[in-house]
């Protein structure tokens, strides 16, 4: 008789492809209702996916960057939007785990994720600042032991699904709009009102609708670091690459399909090469590329670490925006090559080979912290920082 | 150099703030400086001192605050001397 397997089993990977099977299943589903992976998300908690990220000391697996980003592009090939907010929420986790472990009441916290697998969501943007979550127009009000926070949060992904929320803001209400703390809430500490709904292209399931936030805590909870050094030294970093290992499982399983299919074909009328099979050397060529810059980019990630000046310099900034810009532009190159690959099948939904979801999730890519707006940023610093000329440094 | 670098803050640093009433070591992010208000404060600096940074200098401890980018010129200076 079959005993289930262990859930505490060390490789991620397999406990990972679980998830996946069951996020595959309700892709579509998740995708025309635009509703909440729930059971793509029951089966990360299941699998005790959540935690991982978090130090073994405090009841975690200790997983590093790399890993999560292979856990996300995994997961991507399955279904995005659960793949997303698996990402998010171990991005969230990341600032916790590289900033939070010296404070009493953040290390506590990082127990209780990994312990009962709570899902973390956060609010950076906010009505009225363009889109640039380093700077804030709410802020944070500390009386006694107790701090209070509205913000007109414009998008909190899958805020109505969160265990807590990790919100920033001004650090008091006289500061600069970039003197910024991230404060982390837990659900019954504050109150959400919908005021957007996520009615969009890709990315449905991610159910990242606008709400007016109200939240008040133990002050405690404000993380002791400045937002800016957290913003540098890890959510930057861990976005574009946790995000990039999403993209590119969108197009590595575009790909699969458009390779499924000139297989086929090829079955079917031996001897004569198929129409496709040109394109499809031509797009294992794009997504080795990809392939290439997100793990190059996590290397320099996991080289940077032990350095927080190399973190903050504007080296690695560039560098990780290259990634971004790179992988987001590229993804979608790839789906539209698996397209004219699978041709009509691959347009019609419904087949084997249906990529209609896949191209509308993979434009989410060069949206989300807009493209433009990466570089801008990028071509300020270029003004000064020299590019790097080595092939390996 | 103090009073240079205080006129290119005031110029590029678009601080909220009056420079005057900002201390030397006080935390200049913190008192509203942006990254892009930093380059162009760099350029600034770099034109002002003809000097050029080198990279392991670009970061944000460099332009912590008014003494930090002093201390930054100095090394720069340095590193020419004795180059």
């Amino acid at each position: 008789m079959n005993f289930p397997v262990k859930i505490t089993e060390q490789n991620f990977t397999v406990r990972t492809a679980r998830v996946a099977e069951i996020a595959a299943k309700y892709a579509d589903a998740v995708d025309a209702e635009g509703r909440f992976p729930c059971e793509a998300v029951d089966a990360m908690k299941a699998e005790r996916l959540l935690g991982i990220q978090v130090p073994r000391h405090l009841g975690g697996e200790g997983a590093s960057t790399t890993e999560v980003a292979e856990l996300c592009s995994v997961l991507g090939q399955a279904c995005a939007a659960s793949a997303m907010v698996f990402a998010m929420h171990h991005i969230k986790l990341s600032s916790l785990v590289e900033h939070g472990t010296e404070s009493e009441w953040h290390a506590g916290f990082m127990r209780r994720i990994a312990a009962e697998q709570l899902l973390i969501a956060s609010a950076t943007t906010e009505g009225g600042i363009g889109g640039n979550l380093r700077n804030s127009i709410c802020a944070i009000e500390v009386s006694g032991d107790s701090c209070r926070l509205e913000k007109d949060a414009t998008v909190i992904s899958y805020g109505s699904h969160a265990d807590a929320i990790l919100i920033t803001s001004r650090s008091h209400p006289d500061a600069a709009p970039s003197d910024q703390v991230l404060t982390a809430f837990l659900k019954d500490q504050y109150t959400l009102e919908r005021t957007h709904i996520w009615n969009t292209l890709g990315m449905r399931g991610t159910c990242s609708d606008g709400f007016l936030f109200k939240g008040q805590a133990p002050a405690v909870q404000i993380l002791p670091k400045p937002f800016a050094e957290i913003a540098a030294q890890s959510m930057l970093a861990s976005s574009h690459l946790l995000w990039s290992g999403v993209w590119y499982g969108i197009a590595v399983d575009a790909v699969s399909r458009a390779q499924a299919f000139v297989r086929a074909a090829a079955r079917k009328s031996p001897g004569v090469p198929p129409p496709g099979a040109l394109r499809l050397a031509e797009v294992s060529t794009l997504l080795q590329m990809v392939k290439s810059n997100v793990v190059a980019g996590l290397k320099a990630y996991e080289d940077a670490k032990s350095d927080p000046d190399k973190l903050s310099s504007m080296g690695f900034a560039v560098a990780m925006n290259n990634v971004k810009i790179a992988s987001s532009e590229t993804i979608l190159e790839i789906v539209n090559h698996a397209m004219l690959i699978c041709g009509i099948v691959g347009y019609k939904n419904g087949t084997p080979f249906s990529l209609g979801r896949h191209l509308r999730d993979a434009h989410s890519a060069q949206l989300m912290i807009s493209n433009d707006r990466i570089l801008g940023n990028t071509s300020s610093m270029l003004l000064v920082h020299k590019q790097d000329t080595s092939l390996l440094g | 150099m103090n009073k240079t670098i205080r006129e290119l803050l005031a110029k590029f640093g678009k601080l909220p703030v009056s420079i005057d009433q900002l201390a030397d070591d006080a935390d200049l992010y913190a008192a509203g400086l942006t990254s892009f208000a930093s380059v162009q404060l760099m350029l600034g600096i770099e034109e002002a001192f003809d000097i050029e940074f080198p990279d392991n200098l670009l970061n944000r401890k460099s332009f912590a605050s008014i003494s930090a980018i002093e201390t930054t010129v100095d090394i720069i200076k340095d590193n020419r001397k004795v180059a």
